[in-house]
């Protein structure tokens, strides 16, 4: 049993990650309501600001025709690309962790790659492969691979060099040093990764929808700008920062399971 | 006595972009079975090096025979414990990469009689300084390896716990009659635990003396600080190395 110290001190942590909820609920309920009640003044102007209650009107109409298409063709199009950029990058990392010649050859190209901003290849991409799906997920995977790489690759250089002398005074060869002591070594390094590509590939379908496409939610907000329409833009900010929250939680709880608390 | 080891002539040279430096010249020693050998000598002057070549880390010239197949077993300085694996699968490393899956009996053995048992699920993480040194030492022991490397096996502990790790390894190493061979820059330490103490020159290194250490009642690494003869060493010892402050 616990003493009674021991028990207020667990209350008073309770407290204080309760009051920390409550606090990060009441900004987002406040912000809504101002929002709404700058509309319903007629302080701002609702045709460019919009407001709550035309969201979810919004939402509504959308239901009713094809806003879940539109949710569902991004999130493939997301999940496609961030488990393709994972494998290919933690692939090519290994890769290069085996050839030192290798890794020290392209390391300019990977350099350079990483700081391109991506976009600028759109246009070519859609010439090359067309304005569809395929074109959305191989500029999702330029710009989730490449970082994939340089991040796991650095992660896999750092493995203690007395550890990997003691595999070998084992006499182990490289494929056990890979796997019994690189990988797992790397794990935290490649879950931290996955998070950062989960975000990544999100910003890659969006780009790629705001290109080319005739679903998904980039292709919402590009069409509801095109028309003017900021109610059907601010509604697909609004799906994409729930998208993204979900998806972060989604990794976030592989996480979880996966990591070994040390 | 029967020879276990013998070193002939090693040489050994760095290359570095600037220089060539000549680490090891002209090293000739022969190990003898169940002997507890110590190499100190002035920082730089290729101790570790030695061991490395030992273990077969690195290439050398020379020559060294490993008689009766006399298998090697090397411990650094840093217990090296994979934080991802329990302990016991920490200890069962070696045998993993060797693919030798009968001597796991052995291992439970190692672990229970060096009071390892309750901990044996557990990670390195909840381990203390002392015990994890302990572990390193059942996962050299688990491959039965017949000489020891130890590469400054204590210096990462606290003075306390050194002077119990110690007594504690040297009595593990003298059950299972094991035959050993440290490094250190520790001259106490040398003197307490080793039956012959090298001692080497500044770089390149070279046997400069060799000790053979006579206590009046050899004893507990602990104990042996204590014996009259200690100082003695102690300060020929001393005397010896290089001071290069």
């Amino acid at each position: 049993m616990y003493s009674q110290e021991h028990l207020n001190y667990l209350k008073k942590i309770k407290r204080n990650n309760f009051t920390i909820r409550l606090l990060q609920v009441s900004i987002l309920v406040l912000f809504i309501i101002i929002w709404q009640l700058l509309a319903d003044l007629k302080l701002i102007n609702t045709f460019i600001t919009s407001s709550p209650k035309l969201v979810l009107k919004t939402i509504i109409e959308l239901h009713k025709q094809d806003l879940y298409v539109h949710i569902f063709t991004t999130i493939y199009e997301t999940i496609i690309s961030f488990s393709l950029g994972t494998i290919i990058g933690i692939l090519i990392a290994s890769i290069l962790w085996w050839n030192k010649t290798i890794r020290k050859v392209i390391d300019p190209y990977l350099t350079i790659l990483n700081s391109l901003p991506k976009v600028a290849l759109g246009p070519i991409i859609i010439i090359w492969f067309g304005a569809g799906i395929k074109s959305i997920i191989i500029m999702s995977l330029l710009i989730s691979t490449i970082i994939t790489i340089i991040n796991v690759t650095t992660s896999f250089n750092e493995t203690e060099l007395d550890k990997i002398l003691l595999m070998k005074s084992f006499k182990a060869n490289n494929k056990q040093i890979f796997t019994k002591l690189v990988i797992p070594s790397s794990m935290n390094n490649i879950i931290s990764s996955l998070k950062i590509n989960i975000s990544m590939s999100l910003i890659g379908v969006i780009m790629g929808e705001f290109l080319c496409c005739k679903k998904g939610i980039g292709y919402l907000i590009m069409y509801g700008s095109q028309v003017f329409n900021l109610n059907l833009v601010i509604t697909g900010i609004i799906l994409l920062c729930i998208i993204s929250a979900i998806m972060y939680y989604i990794v976030l709880f592989i996480e979880k399971k996966l990591v070994h608390k040390n | 006595m029967t020879k276990i080891l013998e070193i002939k002539n090693i040489r050994k040279k760095y290359h570095t972009k600037n220089e060539e430096i000549l680490a090891i010249d002209n090293f000739s020693y022969d190990v003898e079975q169940g002997s507890f050998v110590s190499i100190v000598g002035p920082s730089g002057c290729g101790k570790s090096t030695i061991l490395s070549i030992l273990a077969g880390l690195i290439d050398y010239d020379g020559e060294i025979n490993y008689l009766n197949n006399s298998k090697i077993g090397y411990m650094l300085q840093n217990d090296c414990l994979f934080p991802f694996r329990t302990i016991l699968d920490n200890c069962l490393l070696g045998l993993e990469i060797k693919k030798d899956f009968q001597n796991k009996d052995y291992v439970l053995s190692l672990i229970k009689n060096y009071g390892l048992e309750d901990f044996k699920n557990s990670y390195p993480s909840n381990l203390s300084g002392g015990m994890r040194q302990r572990v390193a030492l059942i996962r050299t022991l688990a491959t039965k390896p017949d000489i020891l490397l130890l590469d400054e096996p204590f210096s990462a502990l606290d003075y306390q716990t050194r002077l119990a790790v110690s007594d504690d390894i040297y009595k593990i190493l003298k059950k299972e009659n094991k035959t050993a061979i440290m490094v250190t820059h520790d001259l106490a330490e040398a003197i307490s635990m080793s039956d012959k103490i090298i001692v080497m020159s500044k770089r390149p290194g070279k046997i400069k003396k060799i000790y053979d250490v006579k206590l009046n009642n050899k004893d507990l690494p602990t104990n042996n600080r204590k014996d009259s003869k200690f100082s003695y060493y102690y300060n020929l010892i001393w005397k010896d190395i290089d001071h290069n402050v």
